[in-house]
């Protein structure tokens, strides 16, 4: 497993389960990793505070919400199944808030027709982390901590047979001999300046996977998440759990107008995430903004009890990092990058990519959330897809026989190439400034709003930054140097910016996340297709226009007639309050 | 639905930052010294830096990473006090890195250090892979025949979510005299992993007993002297010494050091089930069902 | 619960004090009350002013007349407030911080000055396992107070008729600070909830959950209940000692 998110864990569970022997490799400490910033909830069908919800009406929320561009397969099972993984998680240790009749409590969430979302104050991520770890370390896998993979190995026949990695301590190279591999990556925010990703959201994966052959979906969905801090500076992107909208949270102009009636008069605060964060984007580009570029999200009639009981971690989080109580001010919020719908394409059954041997599973895998992703889907998908591709490479290991050596050469090789950027002589280039600059890039070009020309331009510039690569440079030694790690993430980060402007460039209309300025309107028949991006022999970005295969018709039937099935934003009940 | 927005005024905009982070500069600067070295040893190397509005000090050691010392190790991930990944000492006592402003310090020196209750790596990083050891050592959550969904009540489990708000950090652990100071790593677990084991014994579906771990297998309850240095740098507030430490010593106390306690159990002859006297053991949910309804 | 800025700026001076200051303060302050209540044990046998009995002296018990007369009545009960105090989870940070230097204080400099070498700490699993018998220092304590109370009401009956006077304010206030401070313990704590897992699985689950709340909400400051009552108890046993050597009078106020 690469990787030890929710997703990653999961899969080393189920693959442990099955009776294999499985390492899991993460660029962090264990139980760090990005998935403890989910603080809103986990979505599954429960029914337990709306007993109206079922898998039929998770299913179609997911598939609205993602403009129908998603693998109908993979929403399908991830709402049949993503209770079952509530309950699971709930047996392991897991600790949800509870009804008064001693059920798992669910709470409304952005463009969830019901009550949905397993809780446990705002720190969901953290308990599913957790319980997850307790539940790893409980078993014989094996947790190569703080080890960042450089490249998969593959064999004649085009198989993964292992993988390389350095540890970051020591800087001491490591060969994985593996008979499968569970990608469990997670996203690559940090191409953008202005994101709630941690450093490690460098999608390392989705390039190991690219770069091994595997075929990506959706690349140009990346979803900016309506509601992160602006102030102060050193915190800006920071997240604002969409929970405080959730608990009633108002969002508001500088005049202090209420302005989500303009945008979605029926959900307002509560619409789905590309609507409220192309809102907040608007009011403060036509100068509506508070003083520090954002707009207010106002919880402050709820009172300062009922704020530390629902939202304690936002509390806390305002008041020591920007002094701001939010039980007596609203807060200031700007969209921030967050979330990439697209990656690694796989199949829902066993969550396998196109290359053999090669499984993915949470953000790096791509078309459950198609063109938006449902707020609380992510934690379910993680365990959901992660349990299957866990699964899938156990089914896969015990059905095929081979060897996994490779000729050392091909080992050196690549140790070669990692530790060339320590041997450089003379001046080169500061990792950390190239990756300043094609942030700024991306921000000015690829923002959630985007043109035609800008993501040529924009594409002409990431071109230039990739020219210069092969000059970065790191000083000092291999014993846990964060610039010469950096000079690996620069590498990944600028290949999937080509990809996502390349792609964004195609998708020629609005849907979802990929919002062109100069198209007026979802395009019915770009709404039949998915992209997919694919390096070709010569190592460039090939793109493929590929249809969607038609719903087969137990999942037709479950939208009504009058639903707009190419991709508009009409939806069905409102959430209750 | 439609957005209102009209389409040319928002493509003149849409590329123009929202917001100048320059104005943030506030033209001062200020000195840290940072810990360089290795497990071998090493020195404070004052930085000088430009202070930056609301900076906390993590902001300023990646920005020296950024522009003095691209080889300067410092563990972080969230940056929003969520993971418990940034912890150091600053002059001399553990913080998150992420939470703590520089302003806090005006008038003060700055000195960052790792944690020195566990092996130094390199610069700002410690190797504090020991405490995942220990975690493996706890007997996880065992909800015996007993199949979720649970029927639990809040009342009986919202003293469960101060425990487990725990971030990890490990700052209680660096902190903490008997790690630090007297080294007992083998036959003590350390506040953490108290807290831990004080949500798996209070859980009411669990049926682990982990008092003999306490005891006399490697959590070394009796080690800690309840001085509190834990409780106090704890960055999620939880009340480690008085809601976590201290109910356990009862339960040890409980099983080990009171005679009634003890006659009782021998009249009665039950061994305790996960919880002290008999008293919270019974588990089988039916039974719970039934109390509440007639009540 | 968010500090007030008073508050946070009181902690920020206190902070910037160097680290011993606070073992010193609490050394000196506990040595000054052992000092005060040998000398009381030793020096005085009376203990009663009219309706007022000093709280050292309660329950108030025969003095058999065997025993040497530099005794006093105070060594029958005495013991068991004082035990109380002695193995509480609270005084017990306080000694080892200020008295064992186990250690001192927190911070990294502090914590260098801890003068057991490794090989000799042993926390409370040797000596200190004997703090384990608070329990049973608590249950005495609980009807020492009991009697506390009857001592108190008594001092409301000057000549037998309800009166208030200055002495039976301090009486009422003394008893009020041992009870927040006795109820505050947490072996009563663990007593009455702590030690439940399931509340909605024992009979009376719902009324032992209300008791651990309340008592979990008094036990948070444990600490300032047991400076505040050792103040009182001094402030109270001088008060009846002024009385009795005739320095003061009892000032009366209904």
């Amino acid at each position: 497993m690469i990787g030890a998110g929710g997703a990653g864990l999961r899969a080393a569970v189920a693959a442990t389960e099955r009776g294999l022997s499985v390492g899991v490799v993460t660029k962090s400490l264990l139980g760090k990793a990005h998935t403890v910033m989910a603080e809103g909830g986990i979505a599954a069908s429960l029914g337990n505070v709306d007993p109206e919800d079922g898998w039929q009406t998770h299913f179609k929320d997911t598939m609205k919400s993602g403009k129908f561009i998603n693998n109908w397969r993979m929403a399908e099972i991830f709402a049949k199944e993503a209770p079952d993984r509530v309950y699971e998680l709930e047996q392991w240790g897991a600790l949800f808030n509870r009804t008064p009749e001693g059920k798992i409590s669910q709470r409304p969430f952005g463009a969830h027709t019901y009550r949905r979302l397993c809780h446990v104050g705002d720190r969901t991520g953290l308990e599913l982390i957790r319980t997850m770890q307790e539940k790893v370390l409980a078993t014989d896998t094996k947790v190569y901590m703080e080890t960042t993979v450089t490249r998969l190995f593959q064999n004649d026949e085009g198989r993964v047979v292992g993988a390389l990695a350095y540890t970051r301590e020591t800087g001491k190279f490591i060969h994985f001999k593996a008979k499968a591999v569970v990608m469990a990556t997670g996203g690559w925010g940090r191409i953008f300046k202005v994101t709630s990703n941690s450093w490690e959201g460098t999608g390392d994966g989705v390039m190991l996977a690219y770069h091994a052959g595997a075929e990506l979906v959706d690349m140009e969905m990346m979803q900016f998440h309506p509601t992160g801090m602006v102030w102060p500076p050193g915190v800006r992107g920071l997240l604002v759990t969409e929970g405080v909208r959730g608990e009633g949270g108002l969002l508001k102009n500088s005049e202090g107008d209420r302005y989500m009636g303009n945008y979605d008069e029926e959900r307002m605060e509560l619409s789905s995430r590309d609507v409220v964060a192309r809102a907040n984007y608007t009011e403060v580009k036509e100068g509506r903004g508070s003083p520090h570029g954002g707009v207010y999200l106002d919880i402050t009639h709820l009172g300062y009890d009922k704020i530390i009981q629902k939202l304690p971690t936002m509390h806390e989080q305002f008041l020591k990092l920007a002094d701001i109580d939010i039980s007596k001010e609203p807060m200031e919020v700007f969209p921030t990058v967050h979330y990439t719908m697209g990656g690694i394409k796989i199949d829902p059954e066993t969550a396998a990519s196109n290359v053999p041997g090669l499984f993915a599973a949470g953000e790096v895998a791509g078309g459950l959330h198609g063109a938006n992703r449902l707020g609380g889907n992510s934690l379910s998908d993680l365990l959901v897809f992660g349990r299957r591709a866990g699964e899938g490479a156990a089914e896969y290991v015990k059905s095929n026989g081979y060897s996994t050596d490779i000729p050392e050469s091909a080992v050196e090789e690549e140790k070669k190439r990692m530790l060339d950027p320590l041997q450089k002589q003379g001046e080169g280039e500061n990792p950390y400034h190239l990756q300043q600059e094609l942030q700024e890039v991306m921000m000015e070009h690829a923002n959630l709003m985007r043109t035609g020309d800008s993501l040529k331009e924009g594409l002409g510039k990431v071109l230039a930054l990739k020219d210069r690569l092969p000059n970065m440079k790191a000083s000092g030694s291999t014993l846990f140097n964060p610039g010469w790690h950096a000079v690996q993430d620069v590498n990944n980060l600028v290949t999937i910016s080509e990809v996502i402007l390349r792609t964004a460039l195609e998708r020629t209309e609005r849907r979802g996340a990929q919002w062109r300025l100069d198209f007026d309107g979802p395009d019915d028949d770009l709404g039949r297709v998915n992209f997919i991006v694919k390096e070709d022999a010569q190592g460039e970005v090939g793109i493929e226009k590929r249809d969607i295969p038609p719903m087969p018709e137990h999942l037709r039937r479950l939208f009504d007639e009058n639903q707009d099935m190419s991709g508009g934003e009409k939806t069905g009940k409102e959430s209750q309050f | 639905m439609s957005d209102r927005t009209n389409i040319t005024d928002i493509a003149e905009m849409a590329h123009a930052p929202a917001y100048n982070d320059d104005a943030a500069n506030t033209g001062e600067t200020r000195t840290l010294q940072i810990f360089r070295g290795d497990g071998e040893g090493g020195s404070l190397v004052p930085y000088e830096i430009e202070l930056i509005e609301g900076m906390v000090v993590l902001d300023a050691v990646l920005k020296i990473q950024a522009e003095q010392a691209g080889d300067l190790a410092v563990r972080w991930n969230c940056k929003a006090a969520h993971c418990g990944s940034c912890s150091a000492e600053i002059n001399g006592k553990p913080k998150l890195l992420c939470k703590s402003r520089v302003e806090e310090y005006d008038g003060q020196e700055i000195k960052v250090m790792p944690l020195q209750a566990f092996p130094v790596v390199k610069d700002l990083v410690s190797d504090v892979s020991w405490n995942y050891g220990v975690s493996a050592q706890i007997q996880p959550f065992n909800p015996g025949k007993e199949q979720a969904p649970f029927t639990m009540y809040e009342e009986d489990v919202e003293r469960l979510y101060e425990p487990k708000k725990c971030i990890e950090c490990f700052m209680c652990q660096d902190v903490c005299h008997v790690l630090r100071t007297h080294h007992k790593h083998p036959e003590f677990a350390g506040p953490r992993f108290f807290v831990r084991t004080q949500w798996l014994e209070m859980h009411p579906m669990d049926e682990n007993n982990r008092l003999q771990f306490l005891k006399e297998g490697r959590g070394g309850v009796q080690y800690c002297n309840i001085t509190k240095c834990c409780s106090e740098v704890c960055p999620v507030d939880i009340h480690i010494t008085d809601n976590s430490i201290i109910p356990l010593k009862e339960r040890v106390a409980d099983e080990y050091y009171d005679p009634a306690k003890w006659l009782m159990r021998k009249i009665r002859g039950n061994r305790r089930n996960g919880s002290a006297n008999g008293n919270g053991g019974t588990r089988a949910s039916h039974k719970r069902a039934e109390i509440r309804t007639n009540g | 619960m968010a500090q007030s800025d008073a508050a946070r700026s009181t902690t920020q001076v206190l902070n910037r004090l160097p680290w011993w200051t606070g073992p010193i303060t609490v050394t000196t302050v506990l040595i000054g009350f052992g000092i005060y209540v040998t000398a009381s044990l030793f020096l005085f046998d009376r203990s009663e002013y009219e309706n007022y009995l000093s709280p050292f002296y309660s329950p108030p018990v025969g003095f058999p007349e065997w025993l040497p007369t530099w005794l006093t009545p105070a060594v029958f009960v005495l013991w068991i407030p004082l035990g109380f105090r002695a193995t509480c989870y609270y005084y017990r940070k306080a000694y080892y911080r200020s008295f064992f230097w186990d250690p001192p204080a927190c911070s990294s400099k502090a914590q260098q000055r801890e003068p057991r070498s490794p090989e000799n700490y042993r926390g409370e699993t040797a000596l200190f396992v004997l703090n384990n018998i608070h329990r049973y220092f608590l249950y005495g304590s609980l009807i020492v107070l009991v009697f506390l109370w009857y001592d108190t009401a008594l001092a409301f009956l000057p000549q037998g008729s309800f009166g208030i006077s200055l002495g039976s304010i301090i009486f009422l206030i003394n008893v009020s600070l041992i009870s927040a401070y006795t109820l505050s313990c947490h072996s009563l704590r663990h007593l009455i909830g702590g030690q439940v897992d399931c509340y909605s699985c024992v009979t009376g689950g719902n009324a032992r959950r209300k008791a651990y709340n309340w008592l979990s909400v008094l036990n948070r400051q444990h600490a300032l209940w047991a400076w505040l009552s050792l103040f009182s108890l001094l402030i109270t046993d001088i008060y009846v000692r002024l009385l009795l050597a005739g320095a003061i009078t009892d000032l009366r106020i209904l």
